[in-house]
């Protein structure tokens, strides 16, 4: 899968190549529906079920700052199901790469919530497609307008990335709405890079900024498995998961993060004590 | 035959000056003080309406030459200002300065290109138009429509400003400073010590709410730096010439209330996007376009912040 996942990467960064960093095409958007293309090169073309009651996606109707937009995913079946979900696949149908992040849910850790940030580049769909342990697809959607001002789906303050690169904050919250009882916890996992794109270069400056991302990211409560990200640009510059899992008993929270340069940033933290 | 080049090189220019008898009016400038003249932006949001000129752009003369600080949001802005420097003086515009990398600002840059010309920017500048100028350009021209943006060009600096830059128009010497990361990672100001006058780009906000696209404590940080510089007025990048540093008072209170209010938000373990509809809501009633750009605002403090 990562292979593949690496293709439709490649595919995406040479047509972007071809017509333009970042494109933002204007009459094609509303006249041309990238998503059937999508379920081919992504989901090798396998069929897709409504997923009104299996994965829930919220995003603000308007993406306010184009580099940050919150996508949170909610899964809903029911506590009876036999089936659980492998893996949620995010999709950003308009982005010059448009798969965001494939999470595989530890089967063990019962995440039932993720949420990140991505970046948008234009109206667009975005997809969330559940794979369940039957082998089946579901998909939800929802629509998100790009934003309206100077704000680009490009860095900041690029040399602070650069400068703490690899850096992870972790961090737990307390819930009202959740019963401690079950085990259920909710944790965060911040990592620093710039997680640059690699589509952008400048015809008269000839200054051309390599792709540089977080392609993945593990996280473990002692040996079992809670959540992976494959990632890709889409996902924002210090990539961030807030998500939900229940608690084995384990002391231990860790986490592994690897980027396109071949990095490996490795941190682990007691479960009940906050901040790195 | 390097003259016949160049003649070549101006044609498509001329061209496109007789397509249209808008593009020959003057952009409307006040003269605020001996040689310094100013056109105040709309406070909006660029369309195709205002020609995307939003932002103050301005104009100072000396005994020998001219600069330009910041072009406007549209090479037709750009041009209209050029039109503005022309009725009132023939002195070579040896200096465009372009306070940061935001459309609004530098979009007009074509209009100036000239082999007599210097693009002055910040170090970062060159950086920021690589990674953001193509997005801005697609972005602009969904909302502004083609034939405002086809013929905008992304011109980088050949000059730029490393921390701090001394230009001279004739007997009047202009200090530039570069700034670190505050409104974006590339701001400059532009002090004109003949007549105290400070053009402070983004940096400064007066009347339309301050924009973060940068970094939010080095913004409060730059605001307490702004303040003890020996200014008399300020031409901000969005609002009326102010007097120095009155100005600063609100865009601080605004500011030091989002900081505050999105560090609450982080205590309370609070996601994101509960943050960005609740940060600061208090300022509302004191800025204008507060709903289009309160909530990314705080959406860009609430990630630099969760940091801390």
């Amino acid at each position: 899968m990562l292979g593949h996942h690496f293709r439709v990467l490649g595919m995406a960064a040479l047509v972007s190549g071809l017509v333009g960093a970042w494109p933002a095409p204007v009459l094609s958007t509303e006249a041309y529906d990238p998503w059937p293309g999508l379920v081919q090169d992504i989901f090798d073309n396998r069929p897709m079920n409504d997923g009104s009651d299996v994965i829930a996606i919220e995003m603000p109707y308007r993406a306010e700052d184009a580099a940050i937009v919150p996508v949170t995913l909610r899964t809903k079946l029911a506590p009876t199901d036999s089936r659980r979900v492998v893996a949620i696949t995010l999709v950003i149908d308009q982005n010059p790469a448009p798969m965001a992040a494939k999470f595989k849910l530890g089967p063990d850790a019962h995440v039932s919530e993720i949420s990140t940030r991505v970046r948008v580049n234009n109206y667009t769909d975005v997809h969330a497609v559940a794979e369940l342990s039957d082998g089946k697809l579901y998909a939800s959607k929802t629509f998100v307008k790009a934003s309206g001002g100077c704000s680009a789906p490009a860095a900041k303050n690029a040399d602070e990335a650069q400068n703490q690169l690899g850096r992870m904050k972790y961090r737990q919250f307390s819930r009202s709405d959740q019963v401690p009882a079950d085990g259920t916890r909710e944790a965060q996992i911040m990592i620093r890079h710039p997680n640059n794109s690699g589509l952008q270069m400048d015809q008269l400056t000839q200054l051309y900024i390599p792709a540089f991302f977080v392609n993945e990211l593990r996280l473990w409560q002692d040996d079992s498995p809670v959540l992976a990200m494959e990632g890709g640009i889409s996902i924002s510059e210090d990539p961030n998961l807030r998500f939900t899992y229940v608690s084995n008993g384990a002391k231990r929270f860790r986490a592994e993060a690897k980027d396109t340069a071949g990095h490996v940033f490795q941190s682990e933290w007691k479960v009940d004590a906050s901040g790195s | 035959m390097i003259r016949r080049l160049w003649t070549l090189a101006l044609l498509p220019l001329l061209c496109a000056s007789t397509v249209s008898r808008a593009e020959q009016r003057e952009l409307p400038v006040t003269q605020i003080a001996p040689g310094v003249y100013v056109h105040q932006g709309a406070t909006a949001l660029m369309s195709q309406d205002n020609d995307g000129a939003i932002a103050n752009v301005g104009f100072i003369i000396g005994e020998s030459a001219v600069a330009v600080i910041d072009t406007g949001g549209s090479v037709r802005e750009g041009r209209q200002l050029l039109a503005s420097i022309r009725s009132r003086t023939d002195k070579p515009i040896r200096y465009v300065i372009n306070t940061h990398a935001h459309p609004d600002h530098l979009f007009g840059n074509a209009a100036f290109r000239d082999r007599d010309t210097t693009f002055v920017g910040h170090r970062n500048l060159p950086r920021a138009l690589a990674t953001h100028g193509q997005f801005y350009i697609d972005a602009f021209r969904r909302i502004m429509g083609s034939e405002l943006i086809d013929d905008v060009p992304l011109i980088p600096p050949t000059l730029l400003v490393e921390d701090s830059l001394k230009l001279d128009l004739g007997a009047r010497p202009l200090t530039l400073r570069a700034w670190s990361a505050a409104h974006t990672d590339n701001d400059i100001t532009v002090f004109d010590e003949k007549s105290g006058t400070l053009f402070a780009g983004d940096l400064v906000f007066v009347d339309h709410i301050p924009v973060l696209d940068g970094n939010l404590r080095g913004f409060l940080g730059a605001i307490d730096a702004l303040g003890a510089m020996p200014a008399q007025r300020v031409v901000p990048g969005h609002g009326p010439v102010s007097a120095w540093p009155a100005a600063l008072a609100d865009e601080r209170r605004y500011f030091e209330t989002l900081a505050s209010d999105v560090r609450a938000s982080l205590a309370r373990g609070e996601p994101i996007n509960t943050a960005a509809t609740k940060a600061a809501a208090s300022e509302r009633p004191r800025w204008a376009l507060f709903d289009d750009y309160n909530a990314r605002n705080a959406t860009a403090a609430f990630a630099e912040m969760e940091w801390e």
